[in-house]
């Protein structure tokens, strides 16, 4: 048996939409909208203004305190306006707008020997490009490569499970980049000072794994652990316990078990930033689903309108009922075509009727269907109802801010009931009450 | 057969005695004074525990008005009428404190506010569409007609209307602040009740995005604010009252576009 973790789904897998199409390059949109807000913390600082003439890879927004990232201009244009944009997670910031010229002039960083390149200009470098965890919720890596002096780190793990449904970016970038990915690990590992590497992808990917374990045969350091197709295999806690059986506990990260974990795509992107001098421009992602006319999966300059990816892939079927940033599980509905793609942005995913189909929803039946898949051992189904009645005290009590959303209770209610919903306002609620005690 | 009816009798009729001396030992020695003008006033009170004055209820309410004497009108929900008989029993001033008056500030309704392209299909209350998709109505600071304001109230004193946005019955409302602090987009406010002009709009998109989204939007133009003396000012799209400066006189409400900004219309009969 595959080592895994307890509880989980195992959702219909719908990869092999995309599995065969290579990574193609969206042509270069007439104008883009850029959110200066594309990670975890505070937004960045705009250090350009409007009508001033930028080039591919200038930095045009700065980092505002510790935990925040750069943003660079993915095209070479005129700065056209900034205006307060939706971004696809459903949160409100402000966006460049970029009318691109015609000339692609490109102005990225001095590229580093990957050989010779320390540890602090490793770090400097990841934080200059802007990269931010590809995972979604893209935390800024450099933040991730910098552990507190007190934690020892004993593994540096790669999220190759991806175990959403549809999405294949990262076995393309398993396939197409496996010398890059190699590469970045092994940055990444020198940057925080780490021996062991550890990679960690999911049984259904046997392709993937002959090439990596061909690859990694005179690699001393680096292991590939095959694990279990699940759902949420990739949750970062998810991956430690199977990976190295530690368990982190509620409201601790990685760090304080000795691990750190960074997404496939997001070693390749250190690895680009390092030995080409490359930001962060581009997002890789999956467009697919049974309502598009042809799924792909593609490289894609930031602050893309949707509606561009879409229609380069052929367009909505008729069939089309819903537009979803990231993988199904965790994503988000989106009712904009003119939102624009983020550095994190995992796939695009246009489902039919037939696959966003709802059970109507009904009465909470306690049949504890939530609670045998939670991964986390939470009880959804009271997190459910003490916030639909107003019980922050006692939902904080039974752990509702350790809820990371995976979304896999609410995919096995037979009632219909979406408890990821009102688990998620109940994060809220608790959190407010949780910082006003605090002060 | 008699000595054993004599020696029940005399064993419960003793224990009963020891017990009550108990009993009347601990009433005596153990009891505890409690103010019987917190009783009287706890009564007076409305007892719909709103919590509104800022305590966990009426009877704590009642204990710091007899103890600490606070301000028997800082009960938002109390009539001055109560409030002053209030005053009376405990021998305190009545306090002067203003009137609130919830006041809605959108005038999106449905057949104003454009829609999205997109359904929204889950609960339908207010703070769990926010979170999801921010409703259906293509205005991200709009009313979303989830009906949380009308739940929040315990007085009955709001109502949706079939434009799909709350009305208050200002002969029911007792001004408690419950809707405005339920609103997840802060769409309802608390206003001193003699104020009677209002911009009743939240939008601070740019104007055109305002102007297709939604008629009765306020644009920013600016023409309410040109000689306000400063009493209005247009901030990030959106006009802003100054209520110290105001002379309600001097704004040409009548030139407003969309009539975003405007005079309160009383709705004094309940209609449902």
């Amino acid at each position: 048996m595959r080592i895994t973790f307890k509880g989980g789904v195992h959702p219909t897998e719908m990869k092999e939409l995309s599995l065969e199409k290579a990574f193609e390059f969206l042509p270069i949109p007439n104008q883009i909208y850029l959110p200066l807000s594309q990670h975890a913390g505070k937004p960045a600082r705009l250090i350009k203004k409007k009508g001033d003439t930028v080039k591919k890879g200038e930095m045009i927004a700065e980092p505002d305190g510790f935990i925040s990232a750069p943003v660079h201009s993915p095209i070479t244009g005129i700065i056209n306006r900034v205006s307060s944009i939706t971004t696809l997670n459903r949160t409100r910031t402000n966006a460049v707008i970029i009318n691109r010229n015609d000339n692609d002039e490109e102005d990225f960083m001095v590229p580093l020997n990957t050989e010779s390149v320390t540890r602090q200009e490793i770090i400097e470098r990841v934080k200059l490009a802007g990269i931010v965890g590809q995972g979604g919720a893209a935390f800024p890596t450099y933040v991730k490569l910098s552990p507190p002096s007190d934690k020892k780190i004993d593994y540096v793990i790669i999220n190759a499970c991806e175990c959403e449904p549809y999405l294949t970016r990262d076995f393309r970038l398993l396939l197409e980049k496996t010398v890059e990915l190699i590469a970045g690990l092994k940055l990444i590992l020198k940057a925080t000072g780490v021996s062991t590497g550890i990679i960690g992808i999911e049984d259904n990917k046997p392709e993937a794994i002959k090439k990596l374990s061909s690859h990694l045969k005179e690699e001393k350091n680096i292991f590939l652990k095959v694990l279990k197709t699940k759902y949420p295999q990739g949750a970062e806690k998810m991956l430690i316990k199977a990976v190295t059986g530690r368990e982190v506990p509620p409201g601790k990260l990685p760090f304080d078990v000795g691990c750190i974990i960074q997404n496939v795509g997001t070693a390749i992107l250190v690895y680009y930033s390092v030995a080409k001098g490359e930001p962060q421009i581009n997002a890789f992602l999956t467009v697919s689903g049974l309502g598009i006319n042809n799924p792909k999966n593609l490289v894609v300059p930031i602050g893309t309108p949707l509606k561009n990816i879409i229609d380069y892939c052929g367009g909505l079927k008729e069939t089309a009922r819903k537009i979803i940033a990231g993988g199904p599980m965790m994503g988000y509905a989106q009712f904009d075509l003119n939102s624009p793609v983020s550095k994190a942005t995992s796939g695009i995913l246009v489902l039919t009727e037939k696959e966003a189909s709802r059970t109507k929803e009904s009465n909470c039946l306690n049949c504890g269907k939530c609670l045998s898949v939670c991964p986390l051992n939470l009880a959804p189904t009271r997190l459910y109802k003490l916030t639909r009645f107003s019980k922050f005290e006692e939902a904080i009590d039974m752990g509702i801010q350790s809820c990371m959303e995976c979304g896999t209770c609410a995919y096995n209610c037979p009632a219909g009931i979406p408890l990821v919903q009102w688990i998620r306002f109940g994060k809220l609620k608790s959190l407010a009450l949780l910082k006003q005690r605090t002060n | 057969m008699d000595s054993i009816l004599i020696i029940a009798l005399a064993t419960m009729g003793g224990l009963g005695f020891i017990f009550a001396g108990g009993l009347a030992f601990a009433d005596k020695k153990l009891r505890v004074e409690e103010n019987p003008l917190i009783a009287k006033v706890n009564e007076l009170l409305p007892n719909a525990n709103c919590g509104a004055c800022g305590n966990a209820g009426c009877y704590d309410f009642a204990f710091k008005v007899v103890n600490d004497k606070a301000a028997p009108i800082s009960c938002p929900v109390c009539d001055e009428e109560t409030a002053s008989e209030i005053a009376r029993l405990v021998g305190s001033d009545v306090g002067n404190t203003v009137k609130y008056l919830p006041r809605i500030l959108c005038r999106g309704g449905v057949d104003k506010a454009k829609s999205k392209d997109v359904f929204y299909a889950g609960p339908s209350s207010c703070a769990l569409m926010e979170i999801v998709s921010g409703g259906n109505k293509k205005c991200s600071y709009g009313c979303l007609g989830g009906g949380d304001c009308v739940n929040a109230c315990k007085f009955n004193a709001i109502y949706m209307s079939e434009d799909k946005l709350p009305v208050i019955i200002e002969e029911l409302c007792k001004g408690c602040g419950l809707c405005a602090q339920a609103c997840p987009l802060g769409i309802i406010e608390m206003h001193p009740a003699d104020r009677d002009l209002f911009v009743y709009c939240k939008n601070h998109d740019d104007p055109k995005t305002s102007k297709e989204n939604c008629s009765a939007a306020c644009i920013g133009c600016g023409i309410c604010s040109r000689n306000s003396n400063g009493a209005i000012e247009i901030i990030d799209n959106l006009a802003v009252i100054h209520y110290e400066l105001l002379n309600s006189l001097e704004i040409p409400i009548e030139k407003c576009p969309t009539h975003a900004i405007n005079k309160v219309e009383k709705v004094t009969t309940s209609t449902n």
